[in-house]
C-alpha cells in the first residue's frame, strides 16, 4: 500500500465530484461574553465561504479579527449563534465527538505532554476515535500511523521523544498525528508560529502535497501574508470580527484594501508565476 | 513502533501478582508472632480446602484470624488509592495529585465521621446503616474534589500550582473540623490518628470485604473503559475533543469513580496518604503512561505497596504499631518534594 493511498479516506459517503462543495460556511455568526446578561466582548459576524476538496483557505488578518473563533467554530469545538457548517452536508457542531473526529482533524499552535511520549504512540493518538476504548492498536492502525509520519517526512522521528526534538520535527509529528485520523478537512492555527523560514517552507510545501494528493480540504488561520498568497487557493480576510472579503489571492490583495486592514504601509507585486507578494514599508 | 498488546498487558500484570504474592507471603510470616513458613503453608492449604477447623494452634488463628484479613484489607485500600491518584491525575493533568494531597481523604474522612455521627439518630436497615459510613466518605471526597477544583480554576483553567495549595489548605481547613469534632465528641469514633493518617487494625465483618471488593471492581473497571480516553486528555480537554474523546462523560465517569474509590478506602482505613502519588509514579517510570497498562499495574502496584508499608508499620517496633500512614507518608513527601522540584526545574 503506497502512503497516500493509505491515507486516502474509506469514506463510505458518497462519491462526488471533486468539483463539488466539502466545506461550507453559511453566515455563521459569534458573540464571547463574560456573561448572558451583558453586551458580548466579542462578536463575528456572518460570515460566508466555500471550499473543495483539495482546496487550501487561508484565513488572514490583525490580531482580535476573529479567526480563531471561526476556525473554532468550522472545528465544532463552538456552536454558532446563528448560521451553520457543513461538512459534505452535515452539520459540523452537531455530529458526536467521535464522527467528528473522524472527519475533522485540528493542529493546534502548541501540543503540551504531561508525560513523556514517544512520536509513533503521539500519532497513534489520531486512530483513536476509530478504536473502541479497549481495544488494541490493530495492525491498521500501525500501517496508517507509519505512513501518516513518512508523508511529513518524519518516518525516522518514530521512536525518538516528543520532547527531544526540535520545534519543527514537533510540528511535522502533530501534522502526522492529524493525517492519521484520516480527515475530510484539515484545519490548522498558525501552524508557522514558532518554525524557522525553511521549516515553514517545508510545513507549506508537505501540506499543498497532500491536499492534492489525498484530497482534504485545509483551512489555515496565518498571519504570514506572503505564505499565505503562495500557497492559499483562497483568503477569507477578516477585521474585528467582520469578513471583509473572499477570494483567490490576486483578487484580495491590493495595496489600499491590505493597508486598510493591517494599519500598516505596504507594497503589493504581482510575482512571476500570477501569485502576489507583500512588502512591508517602512512608516519612517 | 510497539504498541500495547493483550498479551503484554496480561505478562505485565501477571509479573506484579507473582510480587503480590510473595509480599503476602513474608507479611502472613511477620509480626509480633513469629510463624514458621511449613506451618504457613500448612494451614493456608487447610484454608483453601475449608478444613479451617483443623487449625488449632494459636499461630494458625493468628495467621487466618488476624492477618490475612488485614492484608487483604490492604490490598483493597491499596489498590483503590493507587487507581484513584491515577484518575485524579489524568483528571486534573497534574502529576501531584493524589487523594491526600488534594485533601479528598480527609473530605472522605470527615464525611465518614458525619455519617457515624448521623447513624444512631437515623432509622435504617441494619444492612443498609453498615453502608452510611462508606456513602458520607464517598459523598465526602466528591464535595471535596468539587472545591479544590473550583479553588484551583483561574480564568477558567485549572493552573496546577493554586490547585495544589487549594488541595493542602483544603486538607488542612477539613483535617482541623475533624480534630475540633473528635474532642468535643465521646471517644467511640475510633481516635483522630486513625482518620488523619490511617490504619488497618481495625478488624471489620464479612460482610465488609464483599463490599469493598465489589465495589472496588465496578468503579475500578468503570475508570478502566475510560483508559485510551485518559491518555488524550492529558493532553488537554480541548485537543483530547478534538481527537475523538467525549470529555463530559470521561470527566464525569472518572469524578465519581475516583471519589468512589478513595471514600471505599478512607471508610475502612482512615486517610492513608501518598500511595496515590508514589505507586503510579513508579508504575509510569517501569510501564511507560498508557493507562491501559498503568490503571491495572497501579492497582496491583498499590495493593503491593500497602501490604508492605502495613507489615513494616507492625513489625518495625512490635509489639507496639505505628500507623500504616505514618510509613507511607515517610516514603512519599521526600517523593513528592523530588517530583515538585523536578517540575519547577
Amino acid at each position: 500500500m503506497s502512503g497516500s493511498s493509505a491515507l486516502a479516506r474509506n469514506s463510505s459517503e458518497p462519491a462526488r465530484a471533486s468539483g463539488d462543495v466539502r466545506l461550507s460556511v453559511e453566515q455563521v455568526s459569534y458573540a464571547y461574553s463574560a456573561n448572558p446578561a451583558q453586551a458580548p466582548l466579542f462578536t463575528l459576524e456572518a460570515t460566508s465561504f466555500q471550499a473543495k476538496p483539495g482546496e487550501i483557505v487561508a484565513v488572514l488578518g490583525p490580531n482580535a479579527s476573529g479567526k480563531s473563533t471561526l476556525l473554532k467554530l468550522i472545528s465544532g469545538a463552538l456552536a454558532p449563534l446563528s448560521g451553520r457548517i457543513l461538512l459534505n452536508g452535515f452539520v459540523t457542531h452537531s455530529l458526536t465527538p467521535r464522527t467528528r473526529a473522524q472527519r475533522i482533524a485540528v493542529v493546534q499552535q502548541e501540543s503540551t505532554l504531561l508525560f513523556p511520549a514517544r512520536a509513533w504512540e503521539f500519532v497513534l493518538q489520531g486512530r483513536h476515535a476509530y478504536g473502541r476504548s479497549l481495544r488494541f492498536e490493530s495492525q491498521d492502525d500501525i500501517l496508517i500511523a507509519k505512513n501518516a509520519l513518512a508523508q511529513v517526512a518524519a518516518a525516522d522521528l518514530s521512536d525518538r521523544w516528543m520532547d527531544q526534538i526540535s520545534g519543527g520535527e514537533k510540528q511535522r509529528v502533530i501534522l502526522a498525528r492529524a493525517l492519521a485520523q484520516q480527515p475530510l478537512l484539515l484545519l490548522l492555527d498558525e501552524p508557522t508560529l514558532h518554525l524557522d523560514i525553511a521549516a515553514q517552507i517545508g510545513l507549506l510545501d508537505s501540506l499543498r502535497r497532500l491536499a492534492a494528493e489525498n484530497r482534504y480540504t485545509v483551512v489555515v488561520v496565518t498571519h504570514e501574508l506572503n505564505l499565505a498568497a503562495e500557497y492559499a487557493d483562497q483568503v477569507v480576510l477578516m477585521q474585528r470580527g467582520r469578513c471583509l472579503r473572499v477570494g483567490p489571492p490576486a483578487s484580495i490583495y491590493q495595496r489600499e484594501l491590505l493597508e486598510q486592514v493591517f494599519q500598516t504601509p505596504l507594497a503589493v507585486e504581482l510575482g512571476s508565476h500570477g501569485r502576489p507578494r507583500v512588502t512591508i514599508l517602512s512608516s519612517a | 513502533m510497539r504498541p500495547l498488546t493483550l498479551r503484554r498487558l496480561l505478562l505485565q500484570c501477571l509479573l506484579l501478582v507473582v510480587i503480590l504474592f510473595v509480599v503476602v507471603v513474608v507479611a502472613l510470616k511477620f509480626g509480633a508472632v513469629p510463624v514458621s513458613l511449613y506451618a504457613l503453608g500448612r494451614d493456608l492449604l487447610r484454608v483453601l480446602f475449608g478444613q479451617s477447623s483443623q487449625i488449632s494452634t494459636d499461630y494458625g488463628l493468628i495467621v487466618v484470624n488476624i492477618r490475612l484479613p488485614r492484608i487483604l484489607l490492604g490490598i483493597i485500600v491499596g489498590a483503590a488509592l493507587s487507581v484513584a491518584g491515577t484518575s485524579f491525575q489524568a483528571l486534573l493533568r497534574n502529576p501531584l495529585a493524589d487523594p491526600y494531597v488534594l485533601g479528598v481523604s480527609s473530605g472522605a474522612s470527615l464525611g465518614a465521621i458525619l455519617a457515624l455521627i448521623a447513624e444512631p439518630h437515623l432509622t435504617v436497615p441494619p444492612l443498609f446503616a453498615a453502608l452510611l459510613t462508606p456513602l458520607g466518605a464517598f459523598l465526602g471526597a466528591a464535595a471535596t474534589i468539587a472545591a479544590v477544583y473550583f479553588l484551583g480554576r483561574r480564568e477558567g483553567q485549572i493552573d496546577s500550582t493554586t490547585l495544589l495549595l487549594g488541595g493542602v489548605i483544603t486538607g488542612s481547613f477539613i483535617s482541623a473540623i475533624i480534630m475540633f469534632l473528635m474532642s468535643t465528641l465521646s471517644g467511640s469514633l475510633r481516635g483522630v490518628s486513625f482518620w488523619l493518617m490511617g490504619d488497618l487494625s481495625t478488624p471489620l465483618q464479612k460482610s465488609i470485604y464483599w463490599f469493598l471488593g465489589i465495589g472496588f471492581v465496578v468503579a475500578a473497571g468503570a475508570i478502566y473503559t475510560t483508559a485510551s480516553d485518559l491518555n488524550l486528555l492529558l493532553a488537554g480537554e480541548k485537543e483530547a475533543m478534538h481527537l475523538g474523546v467525549d470529555v463530559p462523560r470521561v470527566r464525569l465517569v472518572v469524578y465519581i469513580a475516583a471519589s468512589f474509590l478513595t471514600g471505599l478506602a478512607v471508610s475502612v482505613s482512615g486517610a492513608v496518604g501518598y500511595v496515590g502519588l508514589i505507586v503510579p509514579h513508579v508504575m509510569r517510570f517501569i510501564f511507560g503512561s498508557d493507562h491501559r497498562t498503568l490503571l491495572p499495574t497501579a492497582a496491583i502496584g498499590g495493593a503491593i505497596a500497602v501490604v508492605m508499608a502495613d507489615t513494616l508499620a507492625r513489625t518495625v517496633v512490635a509489639p507496639t504499631e505505628v500507623s500504616v500512614g505514618a510509613v507511607t507518608a515517610v516514603v512519599g513527601a521526600p517523593l513528592f518534594i523530588y517530583l515538585l522540584r523536578r517540575r519547577l526545574a
